[in-house]
This record gives C-alpha cells, structure tokens and sequence, in this order.
C-alpha cells in the first residue's frame, strides 16, 4: 500500500443535487423546544429494496452535507469525495450514502443564521444552545423520513465521530455497525482551550456585535483567526515542516508585521477563504456542543454499551495530536469490555488530525473490507485479498 | 516458516478448541488462525495485533482485531472474559511474560500456547558444533533480527508451570513430520501447551 492522496482518480459520483427534509419541531436535550427544523442533505448511490445498505455519514465541525461529486455548473469536489464514488471505499454501486448539514451548521440547515419564525429575523443569539445529541436526532428523524428502518453504518470523523458514538449509544439497534474515526468520548481541557480560544477571537472582534451581526459586517477576522487555530491543531509538527519549511513568500514588505513565513501565508489563506463559507455563529453553536460532549453524559461508556449488538471499527492516526490515539483506546476498551465486536487500527500518518481527510488508501482498506463483513451479515467469507 | 508446519499448529489448535465458545487471540498475526477458528468453530473471535500490515490483512478476512501490543493487552478485560486465550508464537517475543501469563490465565479461562523449543536436536548441534546460535525452520532468525525475547525449552515450561501451580491440561509437541510422542525436547520443534490457573 502507498501512501498518498492521488491514487483515487476514478470516476466519481457526478454531478449531485442538494434535498431538504423539514419538520416542525424538535425538543432538544436542553429542554427547550425548536421548531421548525430543516435539515439539507445530500444522497449518493441507491437504496436497495430491501433498504439494507444505507450508510449515513456525518460531517466534521467546518464540514457540511456535500461529501461527493460536484454541484451542477460547479467544480465544486465534496470533502470526502476521495471515499465516496463508485469502486471508493464507500462504494455507491453498492450503498446508498447520506449525509446532512448538522443542527446549528450554516450551510442549509438550520442554525443561527436561520430565520426566526417568531421575530421574522436570524435567530442570531436566540438560537438554543444544541448538543450533539440533538444533531443525530435529526439525522434520525432524516434517516425515518427516507425510510429506513436500520442503516448498515454511521461513519464520521472528528465532531463526525462524535456523532457516530451518539448513534451507538442513543441508537443501537438502528445501526448496523459505527465507524467512529479520530475522535473522542469526549473533550478534554486541552480540546476545549483550543475552541474556547476560537470562539474568544470571533466574540472579541468589534463586528460580532454580540451575534447580530447578519445585516452588517460579519466578524470576519475573528472567524478567520479562529479558522487559523484550528488549522494548527489540525496539522502536525511534521507535516507544517514538510510543507512549510521556514520558507518565505517572496513579496514586498509593507510593514514590519506583514506575515512572511509561508505558513503565515497559509494560516491567512485558509482564515480568510473560510469566513467566505462559514458563519461565526454556528462556529460558536457547533464548537460549544463539542465541548460539552461526553457520549455516555458523565457514566460509564462500558455500561452504555453492554448489549449492543452493532460491530465498531474505530481509527485512529499516528501523528494526531489533537484527537490522540489514546482518546481513541478510551473507546476501544469500553467496547471490548462491554463484548461487543470490535476493529481498532491506529494509521501510520504525518497528516496529524487532518490524516481522516487525507489518508484514503488505508482508511479505504480498513472501512471497505469491514463494510463488506457487516453488509455481508458478518459471515467470513472465503474470498480475501490483501 | 514452511506453511505446512504453520497448518499442522494451527490445525492442532483448532482440534482443541470447543464449537461457539470465545476465543482471544494474542498476536494473532494476519488472523489466519482466528478465520479458521471463526469459519470451521463458529466462536467469537477477537484478536489483538500491533503490526499495521498483519492488522489490514486481518480486516480483509473480516476478522476482528485491535492495534495493541500483548503487554499492555489484557490488563483491561475482567476474569473469565474468554473460554480460551491463543498465544501462539507469541509468548517467546512478550517483554513482561510472567505478569501477561498470570493476566491469560486469569482472563482466559484455558490458555493455549504455542512456542518453538530451542532445545531441539537441530538446534542443539548448531551450538555444540558450529558454535553458533540456532537458525532453524521454527528458529527462523539470525541473532541480530530476532523479535524473540525468551529462549525456552518445551522441558523448560513444564518446569515453569509446575513451579508456578499452572494446570498443563494438553500437551502436543510437533515436527515438520508431524506429532511427536517420544523424546519431545529433543524432536519437537513446536510445544503447543493447553493450560489453566
């Protein structure tokens, strides 16, 4: 097996169209009532008749429901695209992929930016705090909608795995088999330091205008330095060097401060693209319902989990420092503890967190032969290769 | 290794495990015995590998498996968590092997080891005559590339779990011929021992 990101040039999905489901109202773990609810979402493949190979998956804190293909007169690849297509790990010859934008993200879904239909404006502030729980009830309600009474996987990494955890806690009997990659039960300080630090920048810029920001300014340079942060924890020590070096951009110098590093560059580049695609109060909303997660809400995931029948593969990546492998274990353990069936692979990478978008060679052996067993109704069968 | 000698282990291991019973597999390589065990048994099968590449072969047979190392492996699970815990070509490579023995017996209600035993004849005329450490077909390693730890004879480990109070329910010892009856510390190449606290 080779590493890289350039081995899957096959075909992809095509061109896709973006759906929206909505419902009129959603309690949510708080208490609190919201109502009404779309979610926008995107499906790749066909379901079969007898619904059986349905994988729903679930996207990352910037990420949203355009895993695969591109939208019509756009170049426009989704994140996953690389996992995603015919003959890709998730093969959509064989299943039906579905992904929605979570609860409280900006990209159709609603969330902060969505119109309240009591004032007739962006919820802005008054948007309910959610929790990550509350956005797998929606993928539920989705999931019910399409008609599918159990999917064959939920796939997701990072807040996506989180997602994943919820669904094998909340959900078991609905899921097949979870595949939660680079993630964690739950956050630690250092986890929740780095996105408090996020959403300081983002409320300390003059613009945010304490969340009413939606006919204005946006806080754009919060939300960018909150992207750059982010950025840092996403890579390694190892692959800001491979990338970056101590190059220098070749430009004049206006001021002294002018950034000149190239990762400097780089941390601006991606800070000030993303502010185009994201807004700052989701960015709030979805970083504080990964902060306050904790899968088995304070008790024991061991016991959470005696019972269930649904089969785990769980990745985690070498050089991952912001979601580390030993985060990972935590699962592993209360799975094989609890007896349920359970693949753990830590993947050699230099990616650092990034590593679950990049390292589809083995990411793709991992989850395609593991989706084969559970699609298969977990009979080993006699025909392998490596 | 010979294939054939890989089979004939595994083969008598398969004989001494019980249909549908729970079996984990400490360093359980490309999974080859656990498929077997999983497919012709029917028993619940874990294994736990640290090599990534023995690890993706394993998942290509649908084998469940967990990236760790047989030290640290065992320590979490409660007693009696498994009807029969495989070290196979293992136990020789484990760096605290007294504590993961005592930690088997006590998650795994039988443990079943198999080892190459370093008292074979092969062996013995190798360091009495050319002077030089064993490389056999069971002892496949030159000195300065072997991943074994511990050089034992199958004479040694009955020494050892008698000294210790383990229970040696089976014992087979085999060559690339087959099973050996007579002599076994001398003719056998492979001591596959079945033991219980």
């Amino acid at each position: 097996m080779t590493k890289g990101r350039t081995r899957h040039h096959q075909p992809g999905v095509g061109t896709v169209e973006i759906k929206s489901f909505s419902f009129d109202s959603l309690l949510l773990e708080s208490g609190e009532r919201l109502g009404p609810v779309t979610l926008v979402y995107e499906t790749y493949g066909s379901l079969n008749q007898e619904k059986s190979n349905a994988i729903l998956i679930s996207h990352a804190l910037s990420g949203d429901a355009h895993v695969a293909g591109v939208h019509e007169g756009r170049n426009n690849p989704g994140w996953w695209d690389s996992m995603v297509g015919p003959g890709k790990a998730l093969d959509t010859t064989k299943y039906f992929v579905v992904c929605s934008n979570v609860l409280g993200g900006c990209k159709g879904s609603t969330g902060p930016s969505s119109i309240n239909p009591a004032t007739g404006k962006p919820y802005a502030l008054d948007f309910p705090l959610i929790t990550i729980g509350d956005m797998v009830h929606c993928q539920k309600r989705l999931i019910d909608h399409l008609g599918i009474e159990k999917l064959l996987s939920v796939v997701g990494g990072s807040m996506g795995g989180m997602q994943v955890l919820s669904w094998l806690v909340r959900y078991p009997s609905k899921i097949r088999s979870a595949i939660p990659v680079a993630t964690a039960a739950r956050h630690t300080p250092q986890q929740i330091a780095f996105n408090e630090v996020g959403r300081q920048a983002i409320m300390a810029d003059p613009d945010w205008h304490a969340g009413n920001y939606y006919d204005r300014t946006p806080p754009d340079r919060g939300l960018a330095v909150a992207r750059m942060i982010g950025h840092i924890t996403y890579m390694s020590d190892a692959s800001m060097t491979e990338k970056f070096g101590r190059q220098k951009q070749v430009a004049a110098k206006p001021h002294k401060f002018t950034p000149d590093f190239e990762v400097e560059g780089y941390l601006h580049y991606r800070g000030n693209t993303f502010v185009r695609r994201f807004d700052a109060n989701s960015y709030l909303y979805v970083t504080k319902a990964m902060d306050n997660f904790d899968v088995s809400g304070g008790n024991s995931l061991q016991k959470a989990l005696y019972g269930v029948k649904t089969k785990v593969l769980v990745v985690a990546f070498e050089s991952d420092w912001l979601y580390p492998e030993h985060q990972s274990k935590e699962i592993v353990k209360a799975c094989k503890l609890a007896g349920v069936e359970t693949t753990f692979c830590r993947v050699h990478s230099n990616y650092g967190h990034d590593a679950f978008l990049l390292e589809v060679n083995e990411q793709s052996h991992l989850i395609s032969h593991f989706l084969k067993k559970v699609f298969n109704g977990y009979e080993v069968t006699d025909n392998y290769a490596v | 290794m010979p294939s054939e000698e890989i089979s004939l282990d595994h083969q008598i291991i398969l004989g001494l495990i019980e249909p549908q019973s729970s079996v984990l597999d400490l360093g359980c390589g490309t999974g080859e015995l656990l498929y077997r065990l999983i497919k012709e048994k029917k028993v619940r099968g874990q294994g736990v590998e640290i090599d990534n590449r023995a690890i993706y072969a394993c998942v290509a047979k649908g084998v469940n498996v967990l990236h760790g190392d047989i030290d640290s492996g065992l320590a979490d699970y409660e007693d009696n968590s498994f009807d029969y815990l495989i070290l196979n070509q293992s136990l020789q490579q484990v760096l605290h092997l007294e504590t993961v023995l005592k930690d088997a017996l006590r998650v795994g209600r039988k443990v079943i080891i198999g080892f190459p035993n370093f008292a074979h004849y092969r062996a013995r005329l190798r360091l009495a005559f050319a002077g030089k450490a064993p490389v056999t077909s069971s002892l496949p390693y030159q000195w300065y590339e072997t991943p074994n730890l511990h050089f034992l004879s199958v004479a040694d480990f009955v020494d050892y779990c008698r000294s210790r109070h383990f229970k040696i329910e089976r014992k087979i010892f085999i060559n690339e011929r087959g099973v050996i009856r007579f002599f076994p510390n001398v003719f056998a190449q492979i001591g596959i021992f079945q033991i219980s606290a």
